[in-house]
């Protein structure tokens, strides 16, 4: 059984045939071709996968393709406007937040929601304590955010 | 493994009479609202094969939280993040928060919905014992009708609910409690932050002016095999000041009320020994204390 489902992706419209309960990590992945959004665990443990969904943070393991009918999906590859990269991805890359990669794009996703809305949280750890990462010991994920969420004026953010 | 995706097919009703219809089928389909329970088990292929309702397609169950003759009135799809941003939510009903706060990260807590939270019937769910304690009461609708549960007596057994397969939760109504309610939630797990519970007591707890106690509520998760009340215990404490002898009686009632479980997570002699300490904490707790619930 698949079914025709649209969503707008990254800004544009999209529309393919999955089936419905097909993960939105691997709709994104196999079907539509966007292969920074990452897997660890699947099981909802790991924030790899974490992308927007209506602008909130989910782990797309967790979300059936169905779900995400007429709703808008952001995911890293959709920070990047005109060639420029984000001011967050720019500031993993400056301080150092990424080393083998496989954690960053979830980790830039839920960074940039928190710097998006510091509300959404009680402060930048628990913003970030979706997201595991084996390599960097998170003190310099932590100095990316902050650097980021300095630079970031409310216009650019995203 | 993964399961093979061939074996399961998913209904999308675009209104809450279509569901209802669908929900007759024999045997009925297996509702998904933010699937946080059900896709860990499709990952770990140890979902059923067969049919699913998909509950996002059904305009009717994506309403607001709303408060209504002193009730607060959850959806079937209100997330813990709608929750945990309310701000009448977080004043009024604090226990709430605490516990949408535990539920995984961020990301699970943007999908978990506290309907779903219910049904999965987890003995260590961490939503369902705030609700408890504030005397919830779930709304089941199906072809044949409404009807309301209290939570209280939603469970008779592990994953035993009162809930039919025909049925859907299409509402939570929550009673805000008396202002001077004094409320505790403490969660003892093996960490701070996204471990499942070794043992969950969420308490209220009404004093009267000459001090006895007029209401109160125990609810334990993770020591039962099922979110349990303490009822015993209450009748012990209801109508006394909860001085020093009252903590004893309740404490004595609690040994013999309770029969724990013992699991990879624990040991029932641990169980029963915090289940204890936690509610002599929350008896000494004699001051209403705005919300700031103690965790473990
Ligand atoms: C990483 C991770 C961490 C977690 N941590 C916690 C935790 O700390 N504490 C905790 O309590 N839980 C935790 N959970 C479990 C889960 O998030 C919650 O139980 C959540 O509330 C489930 O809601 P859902 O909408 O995602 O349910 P779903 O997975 O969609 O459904 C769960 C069950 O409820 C049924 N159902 C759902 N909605 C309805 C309805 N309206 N009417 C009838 N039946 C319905 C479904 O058929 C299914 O049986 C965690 C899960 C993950 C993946
Ligand atoms: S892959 Fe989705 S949370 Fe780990
Ligand atoms: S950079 Fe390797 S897991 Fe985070």
């Amino acid at each position: 059984m698949t079914a025709k489902i649209s969503f707008t992706l990254n800004g544009k419209p999209w529309t393919g045939n999955v089936h419905p309960l097909k993960r939105l990590l691997d709709t994104l992945r196999e079907d539509a071709g966007l292969t920074g959004t990452k897997e660890g665990c699947g099981e909802g443990e790991c924030g790899a996968c974490t992308v927007f969904l209506d602008g909130q943070v989910v782990m797309s393991c967790m979300v059936p393709t169905c779900q995400a009918e007429g709703k808008k999906v952001t995911t890293i590859e959709g920070l990047v406007s005109d060639g420029d990269l984000h001011p967050m991805q720019d500031c993993f890359i400056q301080e150092g937040g990424a080393q083998c990669g496989i954690c960053t794009p979830g980790m830039i996703m839920a960074a940039v929601a928190y710097a998006n809305d510091p509300d959404s949280a009680e402060d930048m750890r628990e913003a970030l304590a979706g997201n595991l990462c084996r390599c960097t010991g998170y003190t310099r994920i932590y100095e990316s955010v902050k650097k980021a969420m300095e630079k970031m004026s409310v216009s650019e953010i995203r | 493994m993964r399961s093979y995706l061939a074996e399961f097919s998913v209904i999308s009703p675009r209104s809450l009479d279509e569901a209802l219809w669908a929900l007759k089928q024999r045997p009925a389909p297996a509702p998904i609202a933010g699937g946080t329970d059900l896709m860990v088990l499709l990952n770990a292929g140890q979902l059923p094969p067969g049919a699913y309702l998909n509950l996002h397609s059904i305009p009717e169950l994506r309403r607001p939280i709303e408060f209504v003759n002193g009730e607060a009135c959850f959806g079937a799809l209100t997330t813990y993040a709608d929750a945990r941003r309310h701000p009448e939510i977080r004043k009024r009903l604090p226990m709430l928060c605490l516990a949408a706060r535990e539920i995984g990260a961020l990301q699970i807590q943007s999908r978990g919905t506290w309907a779903g939270n219910i049904v999965n019937a987890s003995p260590a769910a961490d939503g369902v014992p705030a609700l408890m304690a504030y005397d919830a009461a779930v709304e089941l609708s199906s072809a044949s009708g409404v009807r309301s549960v209290a939570l209280a007596d939603f469970y008779s057994g592990y994953k035993q609910t009162a809930r039919r397969p025909d049925e859907l939760v299409t509402a939570i109504r929550i009673p805000v409690p008396e202002k001077e309610a004094v409320q505790y939630y403490r969660k003892v797990g093996t960490r701070k932050f996204q471990a499942i519970s070794k043992v969950l007591l969420a308490g209220i707890m009404v004093l009267g002016k000459d001090r006895r106690i007029k209401k109160i509520r125990l609810v334990y998760a993770s020591v039962m095999p099922y979110t349990y009340r303490a009822r015993a215990v209450e009748a012990v404490l209801e109508g006394r000041v909860p001085d020093g002898a009252a903590i004893k009686a309740a404490v004595a009632a609690l040994r013999s009320e309770l029969k724990p479980i013992d699991d990879v997570r624990s040991t029932a002699a641990y169980r029963l020994r915090v289940a204890c300490n936690l509610l002599e904490e929350f008896l000494s707790a004699s001051s209403p204390s705005r919300g700031e619930a103690r965790r473990g």
